[in-house]
C-alpha cells in the first residue's frame, strides 16, 4: 500500500503543479496581447508600493473591520502553507510528520497553525455573512450576478473546507494528539471523535489529510478562474502601478507625431509619406478592444478582486449612471479570457469574431458618464486604473469615430475656432478687467 | 464694481523690458463665465494688495485643453498644449499660478512631456506663501467670525494633486469654523464637472451629481460652502439653488472670502 500511495500522491502532486504552470503560462501570454509601455522608471518608489500596498495591505485597512479581517485571512493563509512542505514531504516519501523530530519548536509551529486556521475560519464566515446575510451593497450591484456572485462564496466555502479539514487532521491524529504540544485548537475537536477505535481514526485523519492537499491543489488551479488570482497578482500589480500624480493622464506619442509634422512650418504638406512608414499600419487612436490596451491595463484586470470599493466611490455610479468602474475592468478580464480562447482555438492567431470590448461589452453610454474624479484609483486597494481604460475607449470614440456626444463636439470645435470650450471671442479674454 | 484692477499683459511687459515674477494664468471660466470671473477679479485684488509683480497673458492665452483630452480629443488637446507652450516659452515663463485646478493639473503635469516646464501653484497655494512671507497681511479677520464653513475638495486639486490643506489653512486665517463633509479630501465627492462633463448633459441616472455632493455639504449646516474651482463652484451653486437653499448658504471661492475679508 505505501508505496502505491507515494506514487498516487506524486501523480496528483505533477498534474495540479503542471495544469497551474499551464494556467500561468497562458495569462502571461494574454497580458502580453497588450502594448508595451515603459515601466522602468523609478524602482525604489516600485518596490515600496508593493510592500506597503500589496505586502502591508495599507489600502485595505481604510474600511477597519474588512480590512482587519482580511489581514487575518491573507496572513493565515500564507503562514499556514508552510504546512503544505510538510504534506508533501510526508506524501512523497511515506514519513508522517517529517517535522516533528523538531520537538518543542514543531509544537510552537503547529499551534500557531491552529490558531490562526481558527481565526481564519472565524473571518471567512463573517465575510460570508457580509455577503449574503448582511448584503452589502457593492456586493448585490448588476455586475455582481450570476459566476461572479458563486466565485465569491465558492473561495470562502474552499477556505473553510481546508481549515476544518487541517484541524479535524489534526484532531484524529493519535500520536499527535498525545505529543500534547501544539494541538492548541484541536485538542477541543478530538473530543468529539471520543468512542471511536484508533482504526477508524486513523482513516477519517488519512481522509482529512488526503482532501487538506488535494483541496489546496484544486484552488491552486482555481485561482486562473477566479478572482482569488489577485493573490497572486496584487504583487506585480501594485509595482506596475502608476506612481505619476493621479491628475496626469498619458500622452499618446503616435498624436504628437502627427501634430509635431502638421506645426512644423518646413514640412512640405504633399510630400509622399516616406517609404518605411508604407509599411506600418496606420496608428489606431485609443482603444476598441483589448489588443488596444497596454499590458498593465491587462494585467489590471487579471488583478481585480471585485471588492466594489471603486464602484461605491464612483459619483456616476452614486447617482444611478450605468458606470461601473469594477465592470470595467470586469469586462475587460472577460474579453481578454474571451481573446485567449480564441487564439487558442485558432492555433495561435486571433480569428476576428466580430466582437470587441466597446459595444459588446462597454457601452458609450457608460464610457461618457464618467467624470475623470479618480475616486476609482484612490479607493482600489490594489492599485488598479479603470479610468485610464476609460480614457483609452473615448479617444478611439472620439478620434477614430467622431462619435462624441453632440454637445462635446460643440465643445471642441469652439476650442478649435475660439480658443474657448465657450463660443466667445478670443479678443475678449481680458474684458473681465474692466467689468 | 468697476475700479480699476492693474492687470499688466505679458505683451506689455515684454515691450517695457521687464520679466514678471509670476504669470497667472486665468484659465477659460475665469476668463469668460460670469461667475467665474468674480473669482479672477478677487484674486488678482488680492495680487494687487500684496503687490505681486505679475501678468497674464490675456488674448494670447488659449484654453490648456483639458476638456478636450478628457473627452478623449488628444488630437485637440496637443494642438492647444504646444500653442501654448510656444508662447510661454517664447515670454521665457518659470512659474505660473491659476485660480483653476483644471488649468493646475494640466500646465504641471501634462505640458512638460510637450516641452512645457513651469513651476505651476494654485491660487491657494500662492496666498498661503504670501501670508507666510508677511506679504499679505488679514486685515479683518472678524469679517467671518462665527461662520460655518465647509471646503468642497475639488478632484483635480485633491485627488489628482495631492492638494488638501492650502486652501483649509487660509479658511482657518478667517476664523471661521470648519466643518467637514463626511466625505472630504480622498474620499471627496466629485461636484459632478470633470470630464467635459461641464459640457453636456449628464447619462441617465437618479440624480445630478451636484445635487447629491450639494447635499453633502447640507448636512454640515453650513453658512458657506467654499471651494477653489469654477466648475466646482458653478456645480455647487446650481446644487444649492436645486435644493432651494441659496437664501441661507452661499458658495464662495477661496479667494473671494480672503478679498472680502481684506475689504477689497
Ligand atoms: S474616475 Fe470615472 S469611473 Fe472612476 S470614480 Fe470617477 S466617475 Fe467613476
Ligand atoms: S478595480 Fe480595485 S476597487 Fe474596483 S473592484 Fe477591482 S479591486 Fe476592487
Amino acid at each position: 500500500m505505501g508505496i502505491i500511495s507515494n506514487i498516487v500522491f506524486a501523480v496528483i502532486l505533477v498534474l495540479g503543479v503542471g495544469y497551474f504552470v499551464k494556467n500561468v503560462k497562458t495569462l502571461i501570454r494574454n497580458i502580453k496581447l497588450g502594448h508595451d509601455v515603459d515601466v522602468s522608471d523609478n524602482t525604489s518608489q516600485r518596490w515600496k508600493n508593493m510592500a506597503m500596498i500589496a505586502l502591508g495591505q495599507s489600502k485595505m485597512v481604510r474600511r477597519p473591520i474588512a480590512g482587519l479581517l482580511h489581514i487575518i485571512v491573507y496572513v493565515g493563509f500564507i503562514i499556514i502553507n508552510i504546512e503544505v512542505l510538510e504534506i508533501i514531504i510526508d506524501g512523497l516519501f511515506g514519513t508522517h510528520r517529517i517535522f516533528s523530530g523538531l520537538g518543542v519548536f514543531y509544537g510552537i509551529l503547529i499551534g500557531t497553525f491552529e490558531i490562526l486556521a481558527f481565526l481564519v475560519l472565524v473571518s471567512v464566515i463573517v465575510f460570508w455573512v457580509r455577503r449574503n446575510i448582511i448584503k452589502l451593497q457593492r456586493f448585490w450591484k448588476s455586475e455582481m450576478k450570476g459566476w461572479p456572485k458563486s466565485d465569491g462564496n465558492i473561495i470562502l466555502y474552499f477556505e473553510m473546507v481546508l481549515m476544518i479539514l487541517f484541524l479535524v487532521m489534526n484532531a484524529t491524529d493519535v500520536h499527535f494528539q498525545t505529543m500534547q504540544s501544539g494541538n492548541v485548537i484541536s485538542q477541543f475537536i478530538a473530543p468529539w471523535f471520543q468512542g471511536l477505535s484508533e482504526a477508524t481514526l486513523h482513516t477519517i485523519e488519512r481522509t482529512a489529510w488526503w482532501l487538506h492537499i488535494v483541496g489546496i491543489l484544486v484552488f491552486l488551479n482555481y485561482l486562473y478562474f477566479s478572482k482569488h488570482l489577485h493573490i497572486l497578482l496584487a504583487f506585480p500589480n501594485t509595482y506596475y502601478g502608476s506612481i505619476a500624480p493621479k491628475g496626469k493622464l498619458n500622452n499618446l506619442e503616435s498624436v504628437t507625431k502627427e501634430v509635431q509634422m502638421m506645426m512644423d512650418p518646413d514640412a512640405d504638406p504633399y510630400a509622399m509619406p516616406e517609404a518605411t512608414e508604407n509599411d506600418e499600419e496606420p496608428a489606431k487612436f485609443g482603444a476598441s478592444d483589448v489588443q488596444d490596451l497596454n499590458w498593465v491595463q491587462l494585467l489590471n484586470a487579471y488583478t481585480c478582486t471585485e471588492c466594489g470599493r471603486c464602484t461605491s466611490e464612483c459619483p456616476a455610479n452614486l447617482t444611478g449612471k450605468k458606470l461601473s468602474p469594477r465592470k470595467i475592468m470586469m469586462d475587460t478580464r472577460d474579453r481578454l479570457e474571451e481573446v485567449g480562447k480564441n487564439i487558442d482555438a485558432n492555433k495561435g492567431e486571433f480569428k476576428d469574431d466580430g466582437k470587441q470590448l466597446l459595444g459588446d461589452y462597454i457601452t458609450a453610454e457608460e464610457l461618457w458618464a464618467c467624470t475623470t474624479c479618480n475616486a476609482c484609483v484612490e479607493a482600489c486597494p490594489v492599485s488598479i486604473n479603470p479610468l485610464s481604460i476609460i480614457i483609452d475607449m473615448r479617444r478611439y470614440l472620439v478620434m477614430e469615430q467622431s462619435a462624441a456626444p453632440t454637445e462635446l463636439n460643440n465643445m471642441m470645435s469652439n476650442i478649435e475656432n475660439n480658443g474657448a470650450p465657450w463660443p466667445y471671442n478670443q479678443m475678449d479674454r481680458l474684458n473681465w478687467k474692466d467689468e | 464694481m468697476s475700479e480699476t484692477l492693474n492687470v499688466p499683459t505679458m505683451a506689455e511687459c515684454m515691450a517695457e523690458g521687464r520679466q514678471p515674477e509670476i504669470l497667472f494664468w486665468v484659465g477659460s471660466a475665469g476668463s469668460y463665465d460670469d461667475r467665474a470671473k468674480k473669482i479672477t477679479r478677487a484674486f488678482v485684488k488680492i495680487l494687487n494688495k500684496a503687490n505681486v509683480d505679475f501678468a497674464v497673458l490675456g488674448t494670447e492665452e488659449s484654453c490648456t485643453g483639458d476638456v478636450a483630452k478628457r473627452a478623449g480629443n488628444e488630437f485637440l488637446f496637443q494642438m492647444q498644449a504646444v500653442t501654448n507652450i510656444e508662447i510661454l516659452n517664447a515670454y521665457e515663463i518659470k512659474r505660473i499660478v491659476t485660480a483653476c485646478p483644471h488649468s493646475y493639473n494640466t500646465l504641471k503635469n501634462e505640458y512638460p512631456q510637450l516641452g512645457g516646464h513651469y513651476q505651476v501653484q494654485h491660487h491657494t497655494q500662492f496666498i498661503e506663501e504670501l501670508i507666510h512671507s508677511g506679504r499679505l497681511k488679514i486685515e479683518n479677520e472678524n469679517t467671518f467670525k462665527g461662520k460655518r464653513i465647509t471646503f468642497h475638495d475639488p478632484c483635480y486639486l485633491g485627488r489628482a494633486n495631492n492638494v488638501y490643506e492650502a486652501p483649509r489653512a487660509l479658511l482657518q486665517t478667517l476664523g471661521v469654523e470648519i466643518v467637514e463633509m463626511k466625505r472630504n479630501r480622498k474620499t471627496a465627492l466629485c461636484c459632478g464637472a470633470g470630464g467635459a462633463q461641464m459640457f453636456k448633459e449628464p447619462e441617465k441616472g437618479d440624480k445630478d451629481i451636484n445635487v447629491l455632493r450639494t447635499e453633502d455639504a447640507l448636512q454640515t449646516n453650513p453658512n458657506i460652502i467654499a471651494t477653489g474651482c469654477p466648475y466646482c463652484n458653478t456645480m455647487m451653486t446650481d446644487g444649492v439653488k436645486a435644493k432651494e437653499k441659496e437664501a441661507t448658504v452661499t458658495v464662495l471661492d477661496v479667494a473671494e472670502l480672503l478679498a472680502t475679508a481684506q475689504n477689497l
